[in-house]
């Protein structure tokens, strides 16, 4: 396993360990944001956190899609598999999200043509194989999967192909990290870049944090000593006063994102004016509907949708785990009504969610699962 | 669905240069490379997977550490798995 080896070396973890704790100012407490899921997940799986010193504190962003999405959005796709010739294709992460009236699997089992797919290709397969229905796509997700939203569109006007079309929810991360720096409900010292993200958009879209914020960012990796070098990274940069954008997963995030993409994403969707995203309300400009010249692609035009919003349920505090505002085990269900088998709210549902990572690696407060950087499973 | 799948790709489709086979932990199904067109991938490259479609090359050793991050995750691997199992991208 020398492969993995040199991502996870507990001697390395050790002494990063030691030159972050060197790095604290006394009597200064830091906070830093990891935005993206797959890092809480990290975070938790190797306790990350026994390697920091007390004066460090982890905050988990919003950067799970399938927890983001609004529940109205959910109403408004059960209403749209419901109507009549639709089949309604959608990833698996999905399926099990509940709706103000059930979730996706809840429909399929009282006989709403509800798909699962792996890839939006394979929506366009359905669409093809059934040209007396129309298909429909839930596309959800950041920028790692609305240019395979963008490309599947592309591929369906070449093709001609009359009876797919797109259900739109695409997000992006940015406005969402600026809605967070703009809340005065938490004051961040520095943030984790996404990874996967940035392989699209790269990391110039985060130079504001620092130029407008004055808070630095490292587009960070997502193995255990990814995370400690990136945190050293930050902490190196406030010790010495800078505040610049710095890419620490370099191996695979190319500074420019990948142009491809970002090109099919413009050819095919627009920027919606603003978008309701669970937790956090209303954000500008944080989301993708379809292109007016994909007009005849665009589910929510071609069919009747409520748009009618839906409150979260009371108990369920996923508003402020998204924020960073809360703690997972803080929640006032966590663990107790809301587990992952039966998810009230949506970070319990995907394995993205903090609170699913919290949860499977036992982790109800700070300070009570030993660490496993090194040791193999 | 947000984390992407390591892949290693087996051999470009003569006939549909923008599809590739790859080998993803010894399931072989066919993606789309078209997000890669400035620098296509070649048959022995690994390529970091997300949805059907590469979105970016890796080298061995960062497939590797993706893969065994993915295994971790639990459930939510296998399901992806599964899922690509089912997928019929032509």
């Amino acid at each position: 396993m020398r492969f993995v080896d040199e991502f996870r070396n507990a001697e390395q973890a050790q002494a990063l360990s030691a030159k972050i704790a060197g790095l604290c100012e006394p009597g200064r407490q830091y906070k830093f944001m990891e935005v993206c899921g797959g890092h809480t997940h990290t975070i938790y799986k190797h306790g990350l956190e026994d390697y920091l010193p007390e004066a460090i504190t982890l905050v988990h962003g919003p950067g799970c899609p399938v927890c983001v999405i609004p529940m109205g959005r959910i109403d408004d796709a059960m209403h749209l598999a419901a109507t009549d010739d639709v089949i309604m294709t959608s990833f698996g992460d999905m399926m099990r999200v509940p709706g103000s009236n059930g979730s996706f699997f809840d429909a399929k089992a009282s006989g709403t043509d509800i798909r699962m797919v792996y890839s939006p290709l394979d929506s366009l397969k359905i669409a093809r194989q059934n040209p007396d229905k129309r298909v429909v796509f839930m596309g959800i997700g950041f920028e790692t999967t609305a240019p395979s939203t963008a490309m599947t569109m592309l591929r369906a006007r070449a093709e001609g192909l009359g009876n797919f079309s797109v259900f739109c929810n695409h997000v992006t991360i940015v406005p969402a990290i600026k809605a967070i720096l703009d809340s005065p409900d938490l004051r961040l010292d520095g943030f984790l870049g996404p990874g996967h993200v940035s392989t699209v958009i790269g990391c110039r879209p985060y130079e504001f944090i620092a130029r407008d914020y004055g808070r630095p960012v490292v587009t960070a990796g997502f193995e255990p000593l990814d995370i400690l070098r990136s945190i050293y990274m930050l902490m190196v940069q406030l010790s010495e006063g800078r505040c610049e954008v710095e890419n620490q997963y370099s191996r695979v995030v190319p500074w420019n994102g990948n142009t491809v993409a970002l090109r099919a994403i413009g050819q095919t969707m627009d920027l919606r004016p603003y978008f309701e995203w669970r937790g956090l309300g209303f954000i500008s400009h944080s989301a993708l509907k379809v292109r007016d010249t994909f007009a005849d692609m665009d589910a929510e035009r071609l069919f009747e949708v409520p748009g009618v919003r839906v409150a979260d349920p009371k108990a369920c505090q996923c508003g402020e785990v998204l924020k960073g505002v809360l703690k997972p085990w803080e929640c006032k269900v966590f663990g107790t009504a809301c587990t992952p088998e039966t998810p009230i709210g949506t970070c319990m549902v995907s394995p993205e969610g903090a609170c699913a990572a919290y949860y499977n690696y036992g982790r109800m407060e700070r300070h009570k699962v030993p660490v496993t950087i090194g040791e193999r499973p | 669905m947000c984390l992407g799948i390591p892949g290693e790709v087996i051999e470009i489709r003569a006939d549909q240069p923008d599809l590739a086979k790859v080998n993803v932990s010894g399931v072989k199904r066919l993606i789309n490379i078209g997000l890669l067109a400035d620098d296509p991938p070649a048959p022995g490259e690994w390529v970091l997977i997300h949805v059907g479609f590469a979105l970016s090359r890796i080298d061995e050793a960062e497939a590797a550490a993706a893969m065994e991050f993915l295994e971790g995750i639990g459930q939510a691997y296998e399901d992806e798995i599964a899922a690509l199992k089912e997928s019929l991208i032509e």
